[in-house]
């Protein structure tokens, strides 16, 4: 495979069928050291699928994975990989401290204990009964688990479900600092301010496939678009035919127009409606982008 | 791939790895009381009762049923830790996360074998002890050693058949077939009780468990076995292991 020396791991031209149901059609996905990419996409877009062929769990029938040029199964790729999947039950009798010395114990040179904890919000934690911990507090000891051995590719399937919104900013300052360690993070979430927060690198996924794939910001542009909201009198058939406006929509008072660009479309209507009031300009989230693409998809 | 030794590591780095494993098993399996207590309780207090209590000072009695009683206690974590905590690892997603783990494929089977050992020997002591103290039963410190290696040794068979078990049931119905197979081979191979007590039929069809040999060799050390060679005892308690490791391998590679 033609990988630059910067990626770390590579899906090339997967394709994965359960029975009649295509998981994975012709996907490909690069994980860059240093960067964080998201896989988005909704329940059943294949996301686990290709999180599973990329750390060698399932085998693709076409095309296939590599670890650091290696098959991901390989003891010296998995000694470089952090991995958290999505539903484990770890050994509820063992303590957290066990559970890390054991895992630790797997890598030729872990983090710190210390580190360990002060990264994965473990402060008061090493000592209590993995079975006793709270769900988001389990998944902090995963996530400990995941980064203990300092991975140089870090998997992290829907890591912050459960979490708290403090322990949730905690777990993405942890992962920015291993990325910026020169980490490569895979990030499969479905929360879209967790990508807008940290990925460098969006891919959108509908029936095992690439939909969309960019920066955050690129995939906003997509759906272009700001949108206008403000109390005018301006007709909205009017607007409608300025130059930039996409659409116009008129309920009671408020007139909502999406345009890009949206700056002379403001000046406009200030000019042509001194009493306009209310006046909002709004970017696209990755949200709105997120249905938006999904929704377009799905009408085609 | 070595799975036992991956590159990078010194072999004594990886060793403890795969004693640390052990441990790890070890205390996750003793902190279980649904599963330690059966198992380090059950075999001791009944030969307290029937070795003991209601034995009158036979010596005889009292030791044929230490060597039997230990080697009733030594089949339970064999069989527990493979066929319910292996596919309850299995479901829970835990064997999942090993095979994406930098750990050696065997690490947790073999973790898995050393808590059935250490188990096994506390069997094995316990049951000398109250044997040498109590029951009036006398062994030189040989004697002692073969028997705790009978028993050490012995999990084996149990632990492959445990797998066989653990590969076949989902872990919600292992514990029950685990004790369908567990409580009547004791039974049937003249652990709780001489098989002389027991109706004819019943000791001939005897040499079909493993449990049956795996009691004649305790027997032999204390004398009391029914005089086949060891060399036929233990010839059959490789073979059987054998078959269920490369029948649960099967099944593993179908999965």
């Amino acid at each position: 495979m033609n990988t630059t020396p910067d990626v770390l791991a590579h899906l090339q031209a997967a394709r994965k069928s359960y029975g009649k149901v295509l998981a994975l059609d012709g996907m490909d996905l690069k994980l860059h050291s240093g960067k964080v990419l998201a896989l988005l996409g909704a329940n059943g877009a294949g996301k686990s699928t290709a999180v599973s062929v990329m750390l060698g769990l399932c085998e693709a029938e076409q095309g296939g994975a590599r670890l650091f040029d290696l098959p991901p199964l390989a003891m010296e790729a998995r000694r470089r990989t952090g991995v958290m999947l999505q539903s484990t039950t770890l050994p509820d009798t063992l303590k957290v401290g066990e559970l890390l010395a054991m895992t630790r114990g797997y890598y030729a040179e872990p983090l710190s204990v210390a580190d360990c904890v002060a990264m994965a919000g473990l402060q008061g934690l090493l000592g209590r009964r993995y079975g006793k911990l709270s769900g988001g507090q389990q998944r902090r000891v995963q996530f400990a688990m995941a980064i203990c051995g300092r991975p140089r590719v870090l998997f992290l399937d829907e890591p912050t479900t459960g979490l708290d919104i403090e322990a949730r900013q905690q777990m993405w300052s942890a992962i920015r600092e291993r990325a910026a360690a020169g980490c490569a993070v895979l990030l499969t979430t479905h929360y879209l301010e967790e990508a807008e927060a940290l990925a460098d690198h969006v891919v959108v996924m509908q029936a095992g496939r690439t939909l969309a794939e960019g920066s955050v910001a690129q995939i906003r542009e997509r759906v272009l678009q700001r949108r206008i909201r403000c109390n005018t009198r301006v007709d909205e058939h009017g607007i409608a035919s300025w130059s930039g406006v996409r659409r116009v929509q008129r309920d009671g008072n408020v007139v909502e127009i999406q345009a890009e660009p949206v700056e002379p479309v403001v000046a406009r209507l200030l000019a042509e409606d001194p009493q306009l009031s209310a006046l909002e300009v709004q970017r696209a989230g990755l949200a709105d982008a997120f249905l938006e693409i999904t929704r377009a998809a799905e009408a085609a | 791939m070595n799975t036992l030794v991956p590159t990078g590591f010194t072999r004594s780095a990886m060793l403890a790895l795969y004693l640390r494993e052990t441990k790890y098993e070890f205390l996750r399996v003793l902190r279980t009381p649904a599963f330690s207590v059966p198992t380090l309780v059950f075999a001791p207090m009944f030969y307290l009762l029937f070795g003991v209590l209601l034995n009158h000072g036979n010596a005889q009695a009292a030791s044929y049923l230490m060597a039997t009683y230990s080697v009733f206690g030594v089949m339970g974590p064999g069989l527990f830790g493979f066929g319910v905590g292996l596919a309850m690892d299995r479901e829970r997603g835990l064997l999942t996360l090993k095979r994406v783990q930098p750990v050696p494929a065997l690490a947790p089977l073999l973790a898995k074998v050393g808590m059935a050992m250490v188990f096994a020997t506390c069997i094995g002591v316990v049951l000398l002890a109250l044997g040498m103290m109590l029951g009036g039963v006398r062994l030189d410190a040989s004697q002692a050693a073969w028997l705790l290696g009978v028993d050490i040794l012995g999990v084996m068979p149990f632990c492959a058949l445990g797998l066989l078990i653990g590969t076949l049931v989902n872990g919600s119905g292992a514990p029950a077939v685990v004790n369908l197979i567990y409580m009547p081979m004791a039974l049937l191979s003249g652990l709780w009780l001489p098989l002389k007590m027991l109706p004819a039929v019943v000791e001939r069809i005897a040499p079909l468990w493993p449990a049956w040999h795996l009691g004649q060799l305790a027997l032999k050390v204390v004398g009391q076995d029914s005089g086949r060679p060891v060399g036929m005892h233990v010839a059959v308690l490789l073979g059987f292991t054998a078959i269920c490791l490369f029948l649960a391998q099967r099944r593993l590679q179908r999965a």
